[in-house]
């Protein structure tokens, strides 16, 4: 049995999976790993099944040591990767003997790095998932430092044997992501329509697990008076009263008073994941 | 009984209803449905609100289209408020002497004692769960009084707290800032997340409120 002993977490370290969906009704998000493609794929480079607990590594600054041999793969943001000095390719599965000592630098694109261990993290699930719900408590908490966390046994699967894997790592430049009508469209003026679909919006400081907040021109409501709280999908793009539009993510409240105005298309809410703050956003219809 | 489906991507519609008995008698049609395996298969669940349910599906089993049908067609008699869920009511054992008791019941302009016997003769039910998880916002034919929420919200709310406000009765599962004014609490576990059921308060669930001696 091998076990990652955490020496710096960095930023925020958190163990996530596929997250703890069909528990809306209960006040209860399905958080799960922002970026879910980086840790489908970590986990398929390791032959984990898809949903294998993670960690999720916000901005990077993290080293860990083995504790027993054991593949991982990193995958999301893009930084500098290396084992006991040695630099390891991204998106790439590799082999840590035991003692070995993980280093993950600072990322430099994206935002969000996708640590799969060979065998899945082996923390207690609450509710039927290993994720972290940032906001509700729920799931381990996040990495401390010093910290041991147990590696579940390796699966039957064996490592897949790739030569090269695609690695797309995020862009560093504007990106662009597709938007369905949301169910309060009709709340916002035309103007706020060809503002959504027009602008260059850059991503506030206020970006989390909750929700990323957008910085732009306000989209002015044509209807006035309060909405009455109504459930929310990751991707609602909800909008302040002072016009300033927020996308929902994994661990918001499931239900939410401001008109959503649209909702970001799933295949581009991975991106979200990696956005950094002040790096531009488009809107394009979906 | 008028139903606006509205959009909400790829994986869920928004079911707009003209007001809360509109919700709870669609939430029981579309639950029973659903329960007995009358209803489409792939719909993950529904999440109930103040004058709406979004209904959340998995499009990979059935499309948005479909479900929109269903939602449309399903026929819902808007009844009592304390319908919901057709099992035994589950009690709730309350001491009353919550804060805010005195001064909630001299904004009704009734007795304390009085108070007390509404809310413990009362059926709730469940209407939908909101603020935080297992917060369920009750809801009962049987309780005519509509309490301001506190002007300054307190900062720390403790577990089991009964309180009320708007319309609505509560229960705090966990200990969080608050508004809703204090008349009791209750030993009862609300939320248990190593749980099947984790909330005690789930949408559609009957309950009672028995009152028990201060301790």
């Amino acid at each position: 049995m091998s076990r990652l002993r955490i020496e710096q977490p960095g930023a925020l370290a958190l163990v996530q999976d596929l997250g703890r969906p069909g528990m809306a009704h209960l006040g209860v998000p399905a958080s799960g790993a922002l970026d879910r493609g980086a840790l489908t794929l970590a986990n398929r480079l390791v032959g984990n099944p898809a949903g294998a607990a993670a960690l999720e590594l916000l901005v990077g600054g993290f080293r860990a040591r083995f504790e027993g041999e054991g593949w991982f793969a990193v995958t999301g943001a893009w930084g500098s990767i290396r084992l006991d000095g040695r630099t390891i390719a991204p998106y790439t599965a590799a082999r840590a003997r035991d003692g070995a000592v993980l280093d993950i630098g600072p990322a430099e694109r994206g935002i969000r790095y996708l640590l799969a261990v060979r065998g899945g993290l082996d923390v207690a699930a609450v509710l039927g998932s290993r994720s972290r719900d940032t906001l509700a408590g729920l799931g381990p908490e996040p990495v401390a430092p010093g910290q041991v966390l147990e590696v579940a046994p390796e699966p039957a699967a064996s490592v897949p044997i790739v030569d090269q894997n695609p690695a797309f790592p995020p862009p560093r430049d504007a990106v662009t992501l597709e938007l369905h009508p949301g169910p309060r469209a009709d709340w916002f003026t035309d103007a706020a329509h060809t503002a959504l679909f027009e602008s260059v919006w850059r991503l506030s400081e206020q970006a989390d697990r909750i929700g990323a907040r957008l910085v732009g021109p306000p989209l002015d409501r044509q209807r006035t008076g309060e909405l009455e709280s109504e459930g929310t999908v990751p991707g609602s793009i909800q909008v302040a009263s002072g016009g300033q539009p927020t996308i929902l993510l994994a661990d918001r409240p499931v239900t939410g008073g401001y008109p959503v105005i649209a909702i970001v298309a799933s295949s581009s809410l991975d991106a979200v994941a990696q956005l950094r703050p002040g790096q531009g956003v488009r809107f394009r219809h979906a | 009984m008028s139903r606006r489906l509205l959009p909400s991507g790829e994986a869920a519609l928004l079911v707009e209803c003209d007001n809360l008995e509109e919700v709870l008698a669609l939430h029981d049609a579309l639950e029973v449905a659903l329960r007995e395996a009358r209803g489409p298969a792939g719909v993950i669940e529904l999440v109930p609100a103040a004058r709406s349910i979004l209904v959340v599906i998995d499009p990979a089993v059935i499309p948005l289209e479909s479900v929109a049908t269903w939602v449309r067609r399903i026929p819902a008699e808007a009844g009592s408020r304390s319908a919901g869920v057709r099992s035994e009511p589950v009690a709730i054992p309350v001491a009353y002497d919550g804060e805010d008791l005195a001064a909630t019941a001299a904004l009704l302009a009734i007795s304390p004692e009085a108070l007390v016997a509404r809310h413990t003769d009362a059926e709730w039910r469940v209407a939908f769960v909101g603020f935080a998880p297992g917060f369920g916002y009750l809801v009962s034919d049987d309780w005519p009084y509509e309490v301001p929420r506190l002007e300054a919200p307190r900062t720390r709310v403790p577990a089991g707290a009964v309180a009320l406000a708007g319309v609505f009765g509560g229960v705090y599962p966990r200990p969080s800032p608050g508004g809703w004014r204090l008349i009791g609490r209750t030993d009862s576990s609300l939320w248990n997340p190593e749980s099947d059921q984790p909330a005690l308060l789930a949408p559609g669930r009957r309950i009672r409120f028995e009152a028990v001696g201060s301790s």
